[in-house]
């Protein structure tokens, strides 16, 4: 039986009555890279959330390590998420604090670390990313794939066993792309972690992860390896993949006939 | 015909129902949040600097705009005063009058408006802008209550902040009152002191000033606050939510000033 961290039971949720994920399964093995892939809208980023305890399920659990998440009480949901390091999509810094400052801000939260150990470990994370030059500037002045890079050190501060990626390729660069594409590898091999990385970028994504979750519809559509998913020919897959313009996710939103809706307000 | 009147009238009573549950539920999502602060102000009670830091943002960078009102409102009391005592003979009272509009109701109410006007604004759109660019979301994810880490040390911060701008507004507008009426005006300066230490009451007029200006700081702190917890995450929120910052905390100011005036001088 293989050792899963994280794992989606049959999971269900939904803003009033409409339901989002329709029974979703999915496990996230320890020391893995998984990428939950899916179009704009199809709740990758929610299933973040829901693993990170800020929305409930209607139906169905997540169970990080052996605890249900949405079962938990405020203060062991707090040391729940003490295990994880999330990197938000626009980076999230504390805009009021310098780089030093925003690594540093988990650290002082949660140890009681003397200053001179904090200062080692920020550069230590700071170096990590190749961004420990530029630790005097304010978040404000970074350029965005810099603040990503700055995000990524503050979301590994606390060396956790679990971080998540709510798309960190939008908006980037070429170089601080494949900059990222890395340092995600990179970091989850050397601190023994598990990462959740949500994403459509499927060239990015495919080169660097283990396993690949799609979501469409509000189910998992398929999974596989990358290397299986670039051969499938399940429809859906090859139209993503392949990120063909027509297809089964249709290029047209639900709409009326073309030619009545015009001919409306037109008295003819 | 009866039947579309009746359909507009149903749909009137609908949107009217439908805005008035919405207040209510906003009015219990604020007192949740006030519930909710007041839980959390030990933890960041603990940790001084962080109210402090809030004291100067809210309190030290309104100086100059409370300062400079005052001076002004002190002022412009006197001449205004003097011009009515004057007719009957009493114009040594001229520091009597500015003392007590200003202890009593102008220190309280008209820092509270200008503090609403700078500092809540400020409060609401900095909180608005950190939830839209989902700081708040990134602090929860990182163990950190944005209650305990935002919301309770601005609220402390503007809570301390307002009785202490208040008492320098009546300060300044005395001062603003006594230029006006000694140097300028001519009015007997021992009289203008003496006079105004008579009539003025500690417990009576200074500290019910103090008072009223202590709720004021919770009533536009709270609304500044929830106001910016509460926005929706996008430009459009945000400016919305400023603006109704600075309107209920002006209303709720002036209807709290009028309720404690009318138990406060009974």
């Amino acid at each position: 039986m293989t050792d899963n961290i994280v794992e989606i039971d049959n999971l269900s949720f939904g803003y009033k009555g409409r339901l989002l994920h329709k029974g979703i399964n999915m496990s996230f093995p320890r020391g893995k890279i998984v990428a939950i892939m899916g179009g704009s809208g199809s709740g990758k980023t929610t299933i973040l959330r829901l693993i990170g305890g800020q929305l409930k399920p209607v139906q169905g659990e997540v169970r990080v390590g052996d605890k249900v998440v949405h079962e938990q009480g405020r203060n062991d949901l707090q040391k729940l998420r003490r295990k994880m390091g999330m990197l938000f999509q626009q980076g999230a810094l504390f805009t009021d604090l310098s780089v030093y400052e925003n690594v540093a801000f988990p650290m002082r939260e949660h140890t009681n670390l003397p200053e001179s150990m904090i200062r080692d470990l920020v550069m230590m994370k700071l170096n990590a990313v190749g961004l420990r030059g530029a630790r005097d500037l304010m978040a404000t002045e970074l350029s965005g794939g810099m603040a990503r890079r700055v995000a990524l050190a503050r979301a590994v501060a606390l060396d956790p066993e679990i971080i998540m990626y709510d798309e960190p390729f939008a908006g980037l660069d070429p170089i601080s792309m494949g900059v990222i594409c890395n340092l995600i590898r990179n970091l989850n091999d050397a601190l023994g972690a598990t990462s959740l990385v949500v994403t459509h970028d499927v060239k990015e994504a495919f080169s660097f992860v283990d396993y690949v979750y799609f979501i469409a519809d509000g189910v998992v559509a398929a999974e596989g390896t990358p290397a299986e998913l670039r051969e499938s020919t399940l429809p859906f897959v090859h139209q993503f993949v392949h990120g063909e313009v027509d297809g089964p996710v249709p290029f047209h939103y639900a709409a009326p006939d073309y030619r009545r809706d015009m001919l409306r307000g037109h008295d003819v | 015909m009866f039947k579309g009147v009746v359909s507009k009238l149903a749909s009137v009573l609908q949107n009217f129902g439908h805005r008035l549950i919405e207040q209510f539920w906003r009015l219990g999502s604020a007192s949740r949040l006030f519930g909710y602060t007041l839980a959390s102000s030990g933890e960041s009670l603990r940790r001084p600097f962080l109210v402090i830091r809030e004291i100067y943002f809210t309190g030290v960078l309104s100086l100059i705009i409370i300062l400079v009102s005052a001076f002004f409102v002190g002022m412009v009391l006197a001449l205004q005063g003097y011009n009515t005592l004057q007719k009957y003979g009493s114009s040594e009272a001229i520091g009597v009058l500015v003392a007590l509009s200003l202890v009593r109701e102008l220190g309280p109410v008209v820092t509270a408006l200008l503090f609403a006007g700078r500092a809540g604004t400020a409060i609401t759109a900095e909180i608005g802008l950190m939830k839209a660019t989902e700081q708040l979301s990134a602090m929860e994810m990182m163990a950190v209550s944005p209650i305990a880490r935002v919301v309770a040390p601005r609220f402390w911060g503007g809570v301390i902040s307002m009785p202490l701008l208040a008492s320098l507004f009546s300060m300044v507008g005395i001062l603003g009152g006594y230029l006006v009426a000694v140097p300028l005006i001519g009015v007997d300066g021992g009289a203008f002191w003496s006079q105004m230490q008579a009539s003025v009451d500690f417990r009576e007029d200074v500290m019910n000033g103090f008072i009223k200006s202590c709720v004021f700081g919770v009533a536009c702190t709270m609304i500044a606050l929830f106001e910016g917890y509460d926005a929706p995450p996008t430009a459009e929120g945000v400016s919305r939510a400023t603006t109704r910052t600075v309107v209920n905390s002006s209303l709720a100011v002036l209807g709290l000033d009028f309720v404690m005036t009318s138990f406060m001088i009974s």
